[in-house]
């Protein structure tokens, strides 16, 4: 599981602010909800990165911005060393073909008006060199196969099957153009529990099966802590922390990342008790209105006055990974 | 995560048993549903009498709408054998009549409730989904439209086109030109709510463009309030028809039209009730036949409705 492969996604200080307008005709910016604000990254061939957030600290736009779906305010996405947010037309639709992503809602989805082998097949006929037409559907049924469907169910519709079956068919529909990176913004946080160790383990086996780089979006560290080689966590647009699984789930140094650590379920007794809770004071700040300095000092207890007046950057700091907080300090929470 | 000792290969169970024969579409359930409505399938039998009826009214008519088969010796005659539904003030034969003016009701209901399905639904289409200048301009101009009360729109439209050109076609144009608007809205509510929907996102992400994207995935998903909607204006059209004609300024002399035959026939209602009452009741079942029909697709497609 080691990232051994190449670069092959580029992330450099994208910003995505949606603008806050007044008035109905002559539309006036008062503000900007600062979604995504200044987050860079790498991604190698084969790698899993984690995301991890609160809701509402900007991951989904994050994964917006990588797929091209939404614009940046500035920044660069480079996938293979090629700029996707300056490719438009024929070339942008091209290097689609190389990042897909599951979505996190497998109800909303998957068109209730298309039956499951339109929705797997509709990949080739967009980009219609990738399989000829008389191939599509053997294609459609293998990919059925790769995920766990039967593939007699080509003809039935998405209302026919379960929420964990759902999701398969959104995976094998991110599948179908073989791309090099798959971005899954939360893809089992709307199942059962029991189902969510189902699709956690076939989005492992497709990584090994076709070498594929994922970025996995979660908003808790438990979730992505076994299919990840590195975690990021954001807070409020802003990557605070990021680092190798190991260095993120034992020699922690950012608060935030302490704090949510201590809330991740931790599955033998023993562990429980020597696990430190720590809770946090209120809900995050409107992104809107960022606190000056450290976003996170508002709900610090490590936070002085420098963390008001100076923003603490992403650098290597204690434990011996990035992280962004002036008083960073390498500590394991979970002592597992 | 680690602990879990379900193997990922294992397909899955289907959540609930699902039959293999059935398509099972949400358009197939709704015809489902519809099949078993009795409302539908007495309103539905009521108009594909009617619309068989104004298809082949030769098989119907048992005396024929001649100026030839009526005397005015038989004027404003009783129920005979011969005159099942008696005669009117020039003695023609009222259930003919009937027979013939059905036609009208069925081509202008018709025809009005399809073009302004189609313009409205094309215009709201393309406003709902490209939104900015597109939208503006089309929903100003559809405004104006709006603010016309119909009827006093559609007779305002037909005084100024005028008796000596006014016919089918004119009343069809009038209506739809009052109408349209209405069914742009309902479409472009209905598409501005699809196109936010995850699986059009899935699609851009793709690399689907705007037409796919409009005809795959939100065309079908944003129609079905377009067909109730266009449901009950098939209805208000065949009313408004017989309106505008009773008016005389819709259909003309001698051209056959229920309205007209209302009209023609109130003065010498006490004395002769017959004329005006058989073309009002086949009036008044046709708008109920389609307003049964209207209810049964409603809560076919759009369960929440009801
Ligand atoms: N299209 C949009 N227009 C305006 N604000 C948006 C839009 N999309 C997201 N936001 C805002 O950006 C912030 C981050 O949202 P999101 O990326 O969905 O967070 P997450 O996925 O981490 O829960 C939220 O405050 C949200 O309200
Ligand atoms: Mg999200």
């Amino acid at each position: 599981m080691a990232p051994s492969g190449e670069r092959i996604l580029e992330v450099r200080d994208l910003v995505k602010h949606f603008p806050l307008t007044q008035g109905i005709v002559l539309k006036r910016q008062i503000g900007a909800i600062k979604a995504v604000d200044g987050v860079s990254f790498d991604l190698h061939r084969g790698e899993t990165l984690g995301v991890v957030g609160e809701s509402g600290c900007g991951k989904s736009t994050l994964a917006k911005l990588l797929m091209a779906l939404e614009r940046p305010t500035s920044g660069g996405v480079t996938i293979n060393g090629q700029d996707m947010t300056k490719a438009r037309g024929a070339e942008l639709k091209r290097m689609r073909r190389n990042i897909q992503m599951v979505m996190q809602d497998p109800y909303t989805s998957l068109n209730p008006r298309m039956t499951v082998g339109d929705i797997i097949g509709e990949p080739f006929e967009i980009h219609t060199d990738v399989a000829p037409k008389g191939d599509r559907r053997r294609k459609v049924q293998e990919l059925l196969e790769v995920v766990g469907l039967n593939p007699e169910h080509i003809n039935r519709y998405p209302h026919q099957f379960s929420g964990g079956q759902r999701q398969r068919i959104g995976i094998a529909r991110g599948l179908a153009l073989q791309p090099e990176i798959i971005i899954c913004d939360e893809p089992v946080s709307a199942l059962d529990v029991s189902i969510q160790a189902q699709v956690m383990n076939l989005l492992e086996r497709l990584q090994e099966e076709f070498n594929l780089a994922y970025i996995f979006i979660a908003h808790d560290l438990s979730v992505v802590r076994h299919i990840s080689d590195r975690v990021a966590v954001m807070y409020l647009g802003k990557i605070v922390e990021l680092g190798k699984d190991e260095a993120i789930y034992e020699r922690s140094a950012h608060p935030y990342t302490q704090a949510l650590l201590s809330a991740v379920p931790v599955p033998d007794p023993e562990g429980r008790e020597s696990r430190e809770r720590i809770i946090l004071q209120g809900d995050p700040p409107s992104p809107a209105d960022p606190p000056s300095g450290c976003r996170f000092r508002t709900r610090c207890w490590k936070a002085q006055d420098i963390c008001a007046e100076q923003e603490p950057l992403l650098e290597v700091r204690a434990g011996g990974h990035l992280s962004a907080c002036h008083f960073a300090e390498a500590h394991d929470v979970i002592h597992a | 995560m680690s602990n879990d000792t379900l193997p990922s290969t294992a397909p899955v169970q289907p959540a609930k048993p699902v039959k293999e024969s059935k398509p099972a579409s949400l358009w197939s359930d709704a015809w489902y549903d519809l099949r078993r409505n009795p409302v539908f399938i007495i309103g539905g039998a009521m108009l594909v009498l009617l619309i068989a009826i104004s298809a082949f009214p030769g098989l119907f008519d048992t005396v024929g709408v001649d100026a030839k088969t009526c005397s005015l010796a038989q004027a404003r005659k009783g129920i005979t054998s011969e005159h099942w539904f008696g005669t009117d003030n020039l003695g023609c034969d009222v259930y003919s009549r009937v027979i013939w003016g059905a036609r009208v009701s069925i081509i202008v209901g018709f025809v009005s409730a399809i073009v302004t399905a189609i313009i409205g639904g094309a215009l709201g289409l393309l406003g709902g989904f490209y939104g900015r200048w597109v939208d503006v301009l089309l929903s100003r101009i559809a405004e104006i439209f709006f603010a016309v009360p119909s009827i006093l729109g559609a007779l305002l439209i037909l005084a100024v086109i005028g008796r000596d050109n006014a016919g089918i076609g004119t009343v069809v144009l009038a209506l739809s030109l009052l109408a349209w608007p209405m069914i742009l809205r309902i479409m472009r509510a209905a598409v501005i709510t699809a196109k936010a929907q995850d699986y059009v996102v899935a699609a851009r992400a793709l690399g689907a463009g705007p037409g796919r994207i409009m005809i795959r995935h939100i065309l079908p998903n944003a129609v079905a309030p377009v067909i109730v909607v266009s449901t009950i204006n098939l209805g208000a059209f065949i009313a408004a028809e017989a309106a505008l004609s009773f008016l005389g300024v819709g259909i003309q002399s001698p051209q056959i039209s229920w309205g007209l035959m209302i009209a023609d026939a109130r003065n010498r209602f006490l004395e002769a009730p017959l004329p005006l009452l058989f073309p009002a009741l086949f009036l008044s079942l046709t708008i109920l036949s389609v307003v049964m029909l209207g209810d049964a697709v409603r809560d076919a497609l759009d369960p929440k409705l009801r």
